[in-house]
Order: C-alpha cells, then structure tokens, then sequence
C-alpha cells in the first residue's frame, strides 16, 4: 500500500529537523535545565540535610541547656541550703556571742554593784565606827565628870592592872 | 479558568473542519467512485453504467476524502469552492514550495499552486496539469498520495516542503519557543521555584528522567536524558498538531516514524556496549545449535525493535485520525441517504468524534511517551556493562552466585 512506503523527502527534512533541534534544545533548553533541576535538588537535599542537622544540634543543645538548668537547679538547691546552714550558724554565733557579752556584762554589774556594796558597808562601818566612839566619848566624858567617877575609873585601871 | 477562553475557538476549528465536508459535500466529487459501504446499495438500484456514474457525482468518495486527509499533500488545502454556474471547482489551498532534484538537472523550485487542474485518469489515480520549470515539465500525480513525476520519464527526487514538513516545521518552531523561553528562566535563578508554564515543561522533563531515563538507563541516564526529552516532545506536540482540524498527521506518517526509529538504532548501535555484542554475538553457557538459533533470534529482534517502534507510533496516529474522520464523515454517508437522517446523525457524530478526540489527546501524550519509553529500553539494554566480568568465564553455578552476590550487595 501507499501509505506503507516512506517518502524519501519528507524523511530527509525529519531527520535534518530532528537533528537540528537535538542540537539546539540539547544545547540551550535541556542542559540549562537539567543542570539547574539538578542543582535545585542537591541544594534541597543540601538544606534538608542541613536543617536536619540543625535540628539536631538544636536537640543536642537543647538537651545541653536541660542538663545545664537541671545543675542550675541542684546548685541553687545547695546554695539555698548552704546559705541557710549559714544564716543559722551565724545566727547561732551571734547568740552565743550575745550571751558572753551578756555574761560578761553581768559579771562586771555584779562586781560593780559588789564594789559599791562593799564601798557603801565600808562608809556604812566607818560612820558606825565613828558614831559608836562619839558615843563611847560621850559616855567616858560624862561618867568621868565626876571625882567619884574619875576615883572609881582610877580604881578599876588600878585594880585591873593589880589583877595583872 | 482558562479554558472558556479557547472555546469559541475550539467551536470555530470544530465548525471549519465540517465545513470541510459540507464544501465537499455540495460540491460532488471529480472522482467517481463512491465509499463502500454506499456502493454495495447503490449497484442493486442501478442498472447501467451511464446512470451510476451519473449518480456517483452526487457523492463523495469516502475512502479518497480520509485518505486524502490522512496522507502527506502539496499543498495545505483548505476547503474547496464550487461555482454555481460553471461546476467549476476551486481548492482553496496554501501553496507550498516544490523542491525536486534531478541527479543530470539539478534542482528545482516553484510553487505548488502551479498544478491547479487536476484530471481523473479513472480508479483512483487522477494526475495534474503539467508545469515547465527551467525546461523541464513535472505533473503531480496521486492515488493514495502524491507523487511529482517528471514527463521526461527520468526519476525524481522530491524534497518538496509538504504539509507534513510544513507542519513539523511549525511544531518544532513552537518547541524551540516553549522550551528556550522555558530554559531562560533557569539561567537567572538556579535553586528558584519554578513559575507559570516553566511548571508544566518542568514536571514533564523531571517525569521523563525520573521514570522513563532513570530506571532504564542505569547510571548513564544524565547522558540520554537530552536526546529522550527532545524524542518525547518532539512527537508530542506534533501529535498535537495533527490533531488540529486542518493539521497535518505528521506522526502517522511512515516516513516520519521511520526516521525516528533510525535515529533511535543510531544511537542505540552508536552507544552498544562490548557486553551487549558479546552476549547477542556469543550467548554464554548455550549448546553450539540453541546458539546459532538464538543469535539469529537475537540479530532479528535488534531490527526488530526499531521497525516495532516505527509501526507503533505511525499506525496509532494513522488509526485515530482515520476514525475520527470516519465518524465524521458517517454524517454525509447518511445525508446521501437522507437529509434528515443526515442532520440527525450530527448529535452522534459529533459526540463520538469528541470522544475520538479527547482519547486521541490522551493518546498523544501516551505515544509519545511509549516511544521514549521504549527508546529508554533499547538503549538500556545496548549500553548495559556486565556487572561481573568473572560470571562469564565460569559455569552456570558460578554465574547464578556471583549474580546472586551481586543482588546481595546492591540490596545492602
């Protein structure tokens, strides 16, 4: 049949466009694009890749800052701990220190006020001292107005010293 | 959307091609015999030759009218117009250039339009008026297509522009288009998404070296990619184009699919590795006689794959055009019974031919892509390297291992 026998021209311009436009669209369309299909997917997979390991690093950090509040915490936690032990130490010294300053202070009041009790028995002995020989001057002064007094004094020295 | 936009043209296209027939239709027919299926009911009415010839003007002849269609031309013919005085018949056509070279004379140019009178020599055949060009006188001739002949009986070689050419030449004029406007916007921006139609030429390109190169060509693919990207849009959108009412069926031409089942064998053969003769040439572990058979077989099938490319592509095109023509020609084969039954037909006419056509879209593309496909195929297996040198020197056993730890291997 006819249709069955190829016609040598229409052939010959086939294969001559063909060629022509392997050529060109192999030139200026197909390699352009596939080189940049090719790049934009190695810079996706590049990204996933990246974000991936972004993810990671930010898991990793993330673990880190974790780890690093968990230590925070213990920290705090002792240093609360530390902080009160030493508030309570100091409160404690400072009591202790108060109640030898306390003492101290008694000690000297209480010397003190001995002093001045003694100071003041001691005043208190001397006018005693000194009210008892005015009296017992008051006394001799009068039992020894008399002659008979001062003869029976005189009698009495005498006989003491007879005695003797 | 879009598509509201091309629907009046699609009407009109639609609209034109019928008028092909209605034109066609009034017209009559110069060349006599009717379609088959007519004839059969017509012989049993008429008894005399005279009378049938008579009535056979009144209709068309069906099988010329699709063949005509479906078969290369001189020219782009259009629709053709006949004067109500004289019955004169006037093709309204494009004419194109005729380029004819004689191997003592040379060659030469001229227009189609110079053969506008055509005779009919009886049966199918008819012939044109002859045209002298630089002393040398050519008439067209045709019976399932045209043929320039010259009158001093020595060959011709015909390089004309044909519609088939013309067409090509207008389906690969819009590829360059497409696909260099495409191709700028990936100069500027490399890792940019892509936008508008780069989108479309995109998806095609990454489907056609993901799933055709890809999996067929190993690691070679980036080198083939070009040439199956260029095979597979290249008969795509003339496939397109054919489709149009008033196209020309480029792709189901013989030649055409021809050529480019050689140049899939070029570049098959061209890139053949020593595994791949070796192994058509001497099949390992095979018996002296299986041997001689099976190289025979295979020397066989390596002609046979292009020339199974070539009549795929050519009688897939050839058969939708031809049936949608059919159908749409059922129309005046029942207006030659009966007007009404003529118009009536048009509601089923119509609908089938529009199917015809959308499966004829949906064929385009798949053809065009089998043959890409196939094309992959072929070459896979032409380039394909041994994976084991080893396994051909040793026994069978040893071949199953090492293929076997091949397999191993690439599985981990």
């Amino acid at each position: 049949m006819d249709l069955l026998t190829p016609e040598f021209g229409l052939f010959f311009w086939t294969l001559i466009a063909f060629i022509a436009v392997f050529a060109i669209l192999g030139k200026y369309a197909w390699e352009p694009i596939l080189n940049s299909l090719g790049e934009r997917e190695k810079g996706i997979a590049d990204s996933i890749s990246i974000a991936e390991k972004v993810q990671k690093e930010m898991k990793q950090l993330q673990a880190d800052n974790e780890k690093l509040m968990a230590q925070a915490r213990e920290e705090r936690t002792v240093m609360l701990k530390e902080a009160k032990e030493m508030k309570d130490r100091i409160i404690n010294e400072a009591k202790e220190q108060a109640k030898v300053e306390a003492n101290k202070i008694v000690i000297e009041a209480q010397q003190q006020i001995q002093q001045q009790k003694m100071a003041a028995l001691t005043e208190v002995k001397n006018e005693i001292g000194n009210l008892a020989i005015e009296v017992a001057e008051k006394i001799l002064r009068k039992q020894l107005n008399s002659t008979e007094g001062q003869d029976a004094y005189i009698e009495m020295m005498a006989n003491n010293i007879r005695m003797n | 959307m879009n598509y509201k936009r091309f629907l009046p043209f699609l009407i009109l296209a639609f609209g034109l091609s019928v008028s092909n027939f209605l034109f066609a239709q009034t017209n009559g027919n110069s060349s006599g015999t009717v379609g088959e299926n007519l004839e059969a009911t017509k012989i049993e009415n008429k008894e005399n030759n005279k009378e049938e010839s008579k009535e056979e003007k009144k209709g068309i002849n069906i099988t010329e009218l699709v063949f005509g269609h479906v078969s290369d031309s001189h020219s782009w013919h259009l629709f053709t117009i006949v004067k109500n005085d004289t019955k004169k018949e006037i093709p309204v056509a494009i004419p194109l250039p005729i380029i004819v070279y004689q191997p003592e004379k040379g060659f030469f140019f001229f227009l189609s339009n110079h053969f506008e009178e055509w005779q009919n020599v009886g049966g199918d055949s008819s012939f044109s008026n002859s045209y002298e060009s630089n002393g040398t006188k050519f008439h067209l001739e045709k019976k399932m297509k045209e043929k320039v002949v010259a009158e001093d009986g020595k060959p011709v070689m015909d390089f004309s522009i044909t519609k088939n050419t013309l067409s090509m030449l207008i389906g690969i004029t819009l590829l360059l288009w497409v696909m260099l406007t495409a191709a700028k916007k990936y100069k500027v921006g490399t890792v940019a998404a892509p936008k508008g139609f780069q989108n479309f030429v995109e998806v095609v390109v990454v489907f056609i070296r993901d799933e055709v190169a890809k999996p067929n060509l190993g690691k070679k693919y980036l080198k083939f990619t070009p040439f199956l990207l260029t095979i597979f849009f290249f008969i795509w959108i003339n496939n397109l184009l054919g489709l149009l009412p008033g196209g020309a069926n480029f792709t189901g031409n013989i030649a055409v699919t021809a050529c480019l089942a050689l140049i899939t064998f070029v570049v098959m053969m061209a890139n053949s590795s020593k595994y791949f003769w070796s192994h058509l040439l001497n099949p390992p572990n095979v018996p002296f006689l299986v041997k001689c058979l099976l190289v025979l077989i295979e020397v066989m099938s390596l002609i046979i794959k292009p020339v199974a490319l070539m009549i795929r592509l050519f009688a897939n095109m050839l058969a939708g055009h031809i049936v949608i023509l059919s159908v749409i020609c059922m129309i005046f084969i029942f207006g030659m019974l009966n007007v009404f039954a003529g118009w009536g037909f048009v509601p089923v006419s119509l609908a089938f031919s529009i199917f015809m056509f959308m499966l004829e879209l949906l064929v385009a593309a798949i053809q065009a892509f089998i043959f890409a496909n196939l094309t992959a195929v072929f070459l896979g297996q032409a380039i394909e390297e041994s994976h084991e040198h080893a396994a051909e020197h040793h026994g069978s056993h040893a071949a199953i291992e090492s293929h076997a730890h091949v397999i191993e291997s690439k599985s981990k």
